[in-house]
């Protein structure tokens, strides 16, 4: 039942709703969807009810396990002609899989768990599709209303517990309410700021009598999300953006979320203004667009992070000012204006103070914001940036990213991602966990589309990339999609293989396996004296480390997958290739890599971005930056600026 | 009366009392959103009173808070998302009536029944129930009367008081109930 009008829309996939959806008032999500409200009043059990409301609700795949309060819905599960069921090995998998899928599809992601331990496992997935505002619809089984609340057999309280990680939640014990409840769901999950939405439904209502009767309008007062800025604050912004000397424009997933890729481009194409992606916005403008200075924050290049640093004018798009990416808050870009527009009015000044704010939908926000910029072009108004991208130019020359090879002639992790990007290339998807493989891989693809990159970046959900990997191939199986896995990682969720192997959703895993939980092992090199306290893991190569447990060779055979290990540079290329080539099987590589690489540039947790280091010791010299780039403008107190700068860094 | 320790003191400059009024669909679990929103970002909640309104199936919660400015914007942001919330209003205290509920057991023999009767008139309070060793007095008002009241009947003994959270009207013809249903504001 995946309807056409969802099928045609261009890559990545449609909105998580249709553009109508968003806007509409209450009611037109239901009322527009084919075969909905047409069957009225038909009997049935509350079991059948859900699998019906799925049905319409358009959901062509649910990753779920059963158990005993979820086994009735199980049941008409079996009979449905649109509705396929992905069994997976862990609850926690059918969550990242339904993230995964999203992200890869825009539409809801939808998981299905069992009462107790099956709803827990959910947790994680939930919260992470929380804090990445990920549409997602989780549906629990609960035990028998008459029990609920007497410590029964697999009784937990999940609608409690995931009260704080979720957009909304819902109890049904009253199996007329499914289908009420399911349409509510989908349209809260999918519309304004995406996420995650759960569904707890009891035993007894999934097994009594009731009527399917899918709703014409939803009713929901207090969910009316603003999706159409201001017009007075959208030409304050322009007007703003027309006078920056310093300009930049900071993308957050919050574009990716309202596709608004296209209409990001012609603001960039139109101002000149430099752009930062973040972690959840890689592929929101082609990596290779010259306006592009790669990612902020933490591990971020170090013209994205000084460009921010610098500016007089922040233009922030989707993005929440998250510590990762400002440091130390209160030296975050010290002389900029902050232009901040976000759905979510919420996150308008929670951590910035903010100087336009505007509450709206990036795509129409930046469809407004465009027309507007042209009008004060048009005015004349338009100031130089050609002294900016001067100093900016200069930071990209002197500090590209960049990374050594191993002195020992292993693999270096940053090697084995380049050129898994440069072979896989842009049209594929690529998905990681959490931890040094996640920002190489964030930093040395260079992603070209949106949807193109997919990862827990909230949350920091290691085991996320597996069944991410494996939702996204689902939703989009005609790409080649590479999970870019840490052997930290990959050992938490793993088990998806199976699932993978079993139902033909060929991916492909590069573990970057360097033996050791490699972040926090960078962490304690820098910052606990190279005390390797519990984060050798033993998976590496048998020379250096005596020991490969697991083989990770041997575990994906034992899954049905390919196994490959690639331990010399000279091997790398013939690898991914052969690794391409598998097309009817999952594959895994064990790429067996150096263990002392580190992620570079970084800024250390707490401190402010000016103190970034492009290498372990090695600061950019600010000072002669400003002195080259003054001399430039031919301005009369280089040093004086200098100082004056770091004053405010230390603020 | 705490019911929430704040998360996090550390560093904030000196707090203001405000006074919200939030009007919410009457869904099971919705205290547990609207407490559970306060405790998760930080918020002590002064009282917290919750009933029916005028408005079938709506309920009126009056929420006070020690706060400052910048942080109580974000909480009521915080509370609009909540689906259940359909409109937030800040009562000033000056352009509000406020009022709470006492009811105090006070030990009231013979020889001093008299004299705690005298307080009670003073007050224009209720005794509600008489027994040969106490009085229970009612009375209502706003929280400086309350304590003045207090104050006063200590001397004799206190046996056991109990007091409602406060709630608040905004003074005027206007109701905040006016269309919540069909056009809640997204922020107060």
């Amino acid at each position: 039942m995946a309807s056409a009008d969802q099928r045609t829309a261009p890559r990545p996939g449609p909105r998580p709703t249709p553009p109508a959806h968003a806007q509409a008032t209450v009611g037109q999500a239901a009322a527009d969807r084919p075969g909905a409200a047409v069957e009225r009043g038909e009997p049935m059990t509350g079991a059948q009810s859900l699998v019906r409301s799925l049905e319409a609700a358009q959901v062509e795949v649910v990753f779920g396990i059963p158990g005993g309060a979820i086994l009735p819905a199980y049941d008409p599960l079996l009979d449905s002609a649109s509705v396929r069921h992905v069994l997976v090995r862990h609850e926690q998998g059918a969550g990242h899989a339904a993230q995964g899928y999203a992200q890869a599809t825009g539409r809801v992601g939808v998981c299905m768990a069992t009462s107790g331990p099956g709803a827990t496992n959910l947790v994680t997935a939930i919260a992470d599709a929380h804090m990445d505002s990920v549409p997602m619809v989780a549906i629990t089984g609960q035990v028998s209303s008459a029990a609920i609340g007497t410590d029964a057999f697999q009784e937990a309280d999940i609608v409690g517990m995931t009260m704080p990680v979720t957009k909304h939640n819902f109890l049904v014990t009253d199996p007329d309410d499914i289908p009420r409840t399911i349409a509510e769901a989908f349209h809260i999950a999918s519309t304004g700021r995406p996420g995650p939405v759960l569904v707890d439904v009891s035993k007894d209502a999934l097994q009594a009598r009731t009527t399917f009767l899918w709703p014409a309008s939803l009713d929901l007062p207090g969910y009316r999300p603003t999706t159409t800025p201001h017009r007075r604050q959208v030409r304050e912004a322009a007007r703003l953006l027309a006078a920056a000397e310093r300009p930049v424009l900071y993308v957050g997933g919050g574009v990716l979320k309202a596709h608004a890729a296209d209409e990001l481009a012609e603001l960039v194409e139109l101002s000149g203004a430099p752009v930062v992606t973040t972690l959840m916005a890689r592929g929101a403008l082609p990596d290779s667009h010259p306006s592009h200075l790669g990612m902020p924050g933490m591990h971020g290049t170090v013209a994205a992070v000084t460009a921010l640093q610098k500016a007089d004018l922040l233009v922030a798009l989707g993005a929440r000012f998250d510590d990762r990416v400002t440091g130390k808050l209160s030296s975050f870009a010290p002389d900029a204006a902050v232009i901040h527009a976000d759905v979510d009015p919420a996150e308008i000044g929670k951590n910035r103070v903010v100087d336009v704010p505007i509450v709206g939908d990036a795509r129409e926000v930046l469809a407004e914001l465009v027309p507007a910029l042209r009008a004060e072009h048009a005015d004349g108004h338009r100031a130089d940036l050609t002294t900016w991208w001067r100093q900016l130019d200069q930071l990209r020359r002197t500090y590209p990213l960049g990374y050594a090879e191993a002195e020992d002639g292993s693999l270096a992790p940053q090697q084995v991602i380049t050129r898994l990007g440069e072979i896989a290339g842009p049209e594929a998807i690529y998905v990681s966990g959490v931890g040094q493989h996640q920002m190489w891989a964030a930093q040395f693809i260079g992603y070209e589309r949106p949807g193109s990159w997919i990862n827990s970046g909230g949350l920091g959900t290691m085991g996320f990339a597996v069944p991410a990997a494996m939702g996204a191939k689902v939703g989009d199986p005609d790409r080649v999609v590479w999970a870019v896995d840490g052997d930290g990682c990959f050992q938490m969720t793993n088990q998806e293989l199976a699932t993978c192997a079993l139902n033909g959703i060929p991916i492909k895993v590069a573990v970057i396996n360097n033996s050791s939980l490699g972040m926090v092992r960078q962490w304690q090199t820098l910052f606990y004296e190279g005390r390797y306290s519990n984060t050798d893991l033993h998976t590496g190569s048998a020379v250096a480390m005596g020991q490969r447990i697991p083989d990770f060779v041997k575990l994906a055979e034992a899954y049905g997958c390919v196994g490959l290990r690639c331990e010399r540079p000279e091997d790398l290329d013939a690898t991914i290739e052969a690794a391409m080539a598998v097309t009817d099987r999952p594959v895994v590589v064990d790429f067996v890599v150096h263990r002392d690489a580190m992620v570079w540039p970084m800024v250390a947790a707490g401190v402010s971005n000016d103190e970034i280091q492009y290498a372990r010791g090695v600061s950019p010299e600010w000072d002669r930056d400003e002195e080259t780039s003054t001399e430039d403008d031919a301005a009369p107190t280089p040093t004086g600026a200098g100082v004056a700068h770091e004053g405010e860094g230390q603020r | 009366m705490t019911l929430l320790q704040p998360a996090q003191q550390v560093g904030r400059t000196p707090t203001t009392r405000h006074t919200l009024s939030v009007l919410v669909q009457d869904v099971p679990g919705v205290l547990a959103r609207v407490a559970g929103l306060f405790s998760r970002r930080g918020f002590n909640i002064v009282s917290l009173a919750v009933g029916p309104t005028e408005q079938v199936g709506v309920s009126r919660m009056t929420v006070v808070v020690d706060v400052e400015s910048l942080p109580l914007e974000q909480v009521v942001k915080q509370l609009n998302k909540l689906v259940n919330v359909l409109k937030i209003v800040e009562l000033d205290a000056g352009a509000a009536v406020q009022r709470e509920l006492l009811l105090v057991k006070v030990r009231a023999d013979a020889t001093t029944r008299a004299q705690v009767l005298d307080v009670v008139q003073l007050f224009r309070a209720h005794v509600v129930d008489v027994a040969p060793e106490a009085l229970t007095i009612e009375t209502t008002g706003e929280p400086d009367k309350i304590a003045a009241l207090l104050r006063m009947l200590e001397p004799f003994g206190v046996r056991e008081l109990v007091q409602s959270g406060q709630v608040a009207l905004a003074r005027g013809s206007r109701a905040m109930t006016d269309r919540a249903a069909d056009r809640p504001l997204r922020s107060a």
